[in-house]
């Protein structure tokens, strides 16, 4: 009955992710969301970068492209430019998408290409051990903020806005079920979608500050999330320190690549002239 | 109304513009930087016209990141740029060289180091274009030394960069780039272009088979094929591998599959090499002034010969050592403090190696080259 | 009438992160000395599959019983 998204993926599980960590929840609930939206798998295309969560292509059984760190979306772009038929989706890390790929990140948001891009956000550069990431909260510890992160983060909402993004969500790993819709809903809307999917790093981010392993920093998750419907009816203090989760943008505007239909139409009507 | 005329004059860049879009690229994503900047502009104007997409992407890092993920679904695939965006590309063509995906870059050289002198011709490029991505790889690179030759080899380029599964750069100087001159090819000319194969005609596709021709056959994803590309060491799958000998394979493979085939692969040209007891070794626009340095010297009988190098990189040391062993000296003018002159130099082994360096952000004067060999000619007591 | 369900876990993917112990509303699991997910009380399960979906390692799977 539910495990029919198993067929989304390859048959080299289990993955090497650490135990409890959020990618796999993330890569469960992106599972789910195809099964929702019922695409072929031949017709899907997902790109990543590099980092623990960007090893998620080889896991799953569709045209997959692992890029290198940051550039998943210039990757994605020349893919769906040239071939628009493909569902494109693109999942990176927080670093992936908010450091190194930051400048490929608002561009692909200002350009509203019909790709669906999931920041897999853990607050932390897993892979290489527990640095920290534009993402992660002012304070927190990471092997390079040993006496607390002294950087502000970026929120992905406010900068996916600012940057031109046409639909914006902020999901959870608790919150899987509703994961998969937001993922789901952003695939449908066309135009540049972005999901943030709040994840969780036992080993490398939950040692480093106090949790006490991975079903502990699912509960605060569970504690921490609150619905944007709920907290737009709430004072800021309230909000101090919660994570509001839901839909927060819809627009339309001309998509990418109909853009580009609208050149070459011209282009050909300019020709018979 | 009469057949449209070919252009009586035509501008470097806008050839090697041209040039890719007879190879059949759809797809070419850039960023404007001197002395390229004409290839975008010629992409932006025709390749509609053509059936393609031009993209100007936020900077050369997604130029290159664009074309390998266009030519991963199946589109030839083309970017242009000059040094800073050239070095700006490397991370990715070493991708490139890794996941055996065919791109075209023309990098249309200009005076170095860093912004140095956007406007003005070098060669200062050549060892970067070999080296400059990380990691052990080969690579193919090719330099025309003219408007013409610039169209034909864009078009092998592209031939190349899908019979190999490689990124092939174009190495052509500011001169060769903004030069204007004419420019009539007949059809014969115009090598036969290889397609790019884009379904999928048999049960298990295995994108990175061990086959004897060392390049596995390339079915770009989308088509029929759902499999993997990843910048990891991947094992025939196409999936992370670390054990030794499954890396052991894969590296010499992707480096023996362009080294193994310099005799499909370089160009070259012999002018007056069939007497010849002095040789010029020279590629680029540097080649017509040795070639006019040449004539200076046979002129003053001197039986000097060229070797005119095409392609740049694999490096063909067997041919260069056939073709100037023995000689009374070699002579390597090159626009930059030399970088191929330290292959030419090696390759030749015993005999007597010289080098001409052009430091001028300019061409190299045909006289100072003769003046030059008849200098160490005299030295050698050879004259 | 009410529903019953069947738990399966792959013990040999359970990395014993605990999140299905934790989250289980019924307490339906126990941890096992490795620390891996064993049903205790499977009769407690009201199918809300909370476990099945947050597990990182698609070592469980819950399906409904349909009784003859």
């Amino acid at each position: 009955m539910q495990t029919a998204y198993k067929k989304y993926f390859r048959d080299n599980l289990p993955h090497i992710w650490c135990p409890g960590c959020g990618n796999g929840i993330v890569m469960g609930a992106f599972a789910r969301a195809i099964e929702m939206l019922d695409y072929d798998k031949d017709e899907v295309l997902v790109v990543s970068g590099i980092g623990c969560s960007s090893r998620i292509t080889g896991y799953l059984d569709f045209n997959t492209l692992h890029t290198a760190h940051g550039r998943a979306l210039a990757f994605a772009t020349g893919a769906k430019v040239a071939e628009p038929r493909l569902k494109t989706f693109v999942i990176m890390g927080d670093g992936d998408a908010a450091a190194i790929g930051g400048n490929h990140f608002i561009h692909a948001c200002r350009r509203n290409i019909d790709i669906t891009t999931i920041i897999i956000n853990n607050n932390i550069y897993g892979m290489t051990g527990g640095q920290f990431s534009p993402l992660t909260p002012k304070g927190r510890k990471a092997t390079t903020a040993p006496y607390g992160n002294i950087d502000r983060s970026f929120d992905i909402v406010d900068l996916s806005k600012g940057a031109g993004a046409t639909y914006i969500a902020r999901g959870d790993v608790f919150h899987a079920f509703r994961l998969s819709y937001l993922i789901a809903e952003a695939a449908r809307h066309k135009g540049f979608s972005v999901v943030e999917a709040v994840s969780t790093c036992p080993i490398s981010y939950g040692r480093h500050n106090k949790f006490k392993g991975a079903a502990d920093m699912v509960n605060y998750l569970k504690k921490r999330t609150i619905a944007l419907n709920r907290a737009s009816r709430m004072n800021p203090e309230a909000l101090e320190g919660k994570i509001i989760t839901g839909i927060f943008y819809e627009s339309e505007d001309e998509e990418y690549c109909d853009a580009f239909e609208r050149l070459e139409a011209s282009v050909k009507k300019g020709a018979r002239k | 109304m009469t057949k449209a005329k070919k252009p009586k004059l035509l501008q470097g860049n806008i050839a090697c513009a041209m040039g890719a879009i007879k190879a059949g690229a759809t797809f070419f994503g850039g960023y404007p930087i001197t002395p390229s900047t004409e290839i975008a502009e010629y992409m932006a104007a025709q390749l509609p016209k053509a059936g393609g997409r031009f993209m100007q992407m936020e900077d050369e890092i997604a130029s290159i990141g664009a074309i390998i993920g266009a030519s991963c679904v199946g589109h030839k695939s083309f970017t242009a740029t000059s040094g800073p965006g050239f070095s700006l590309m490397q991370e990715l063509i070493g991708y490139a060289c890794n996941a055996e995906i065919p791109i075209v870059i023309a990098n249309v050289m200009r005076s170095g180091p860093s912004t140095g002198l956007p406007t003005l011709p070098a060669a200062q490029d050549v060892m970067q274009a070999r080296w400059g991505t990380h990691g052990d790889h080969s690579i193919i690179a090719i330099s025309p030394y003219s408007v013409k030759e610039t169209y034909i080899q864009t078009i092998k380029a592209f031939n190349l960069a899908e019979k190999y599964r490689t990124p092939v750069i174009i190495l052509m100087d500011e001169k060769i780039g903004h030069l204007r001159e004419g420019f009539d090819v007949s059809d014969d000319e115009i090598p036969e272009i290889i397609q790019r194969k884009r379904t999928l005609d048999k049960e298990n596709y295995i994108p990175y088979e061990n086959t004897p021709s060392m390049v596995p056959e390339f079915i770009p994803l989308g088509c029929g094929a759902r499999y993997h590309i990843t910048g990891l060491t991947h094992n025939e799958k196409g999936f992370y591998t670390q054990k030794s000998d499954e890396v052991e394979k894969f590296l010499f493979r992707i480096y023996d599959k362009i080294e193994k085939n310099k005799e499909d692969i370089c160009e070259y040209e012999m002018f007056e090499m069939d007497d010849a007891e002095v040789v010029i070794v020279s590629y680029g626009s540097v080649a017509r002034s040795a070639k006019e340095a040449v004539s200076k010297l046979r002129a003053s009988n001197v039986k000097a010969g060229l070797i005119r190098l095409i392609t740049l990189w694999p490096f063909n040391d067997t041919l260069i050592y056939e073709k100037c062993h023995g000689k009374k000296l070699v002579l390597m003018p090159e626009m930059n403090l030399g970088q191929l002159s330290l292959e030419v130099e090696r390759a030749i082994k015993d005999t007597p190696f010289y080098s001409l360096h052009g430091a001028k952000a300019d061409l190299i004067d045909p006289k100072v080259m003769a003046d030059k060999v008849i200098s160490l000619l005299k030295e050698r007591g050879e004259v | 009438m009410e529903k019953k369900f069947n738990i399966t876990i792959n013990s040999a993917w359970c990395k014993a992160c605990g999140i299905c112990i934790f989250l289980c509303p019924k307490n339906v699991f126990d941890a096992d000395d490795e620390g891996k997910a064993v049903v205790k009380s499977l009769e407690k399960c009201i199918g809300c599959l909370s476990c099945e979906v947050h597990c990182p390692d698609y070592a469980i799977e819950v399906v409904e019983v349909q009784n003859d």
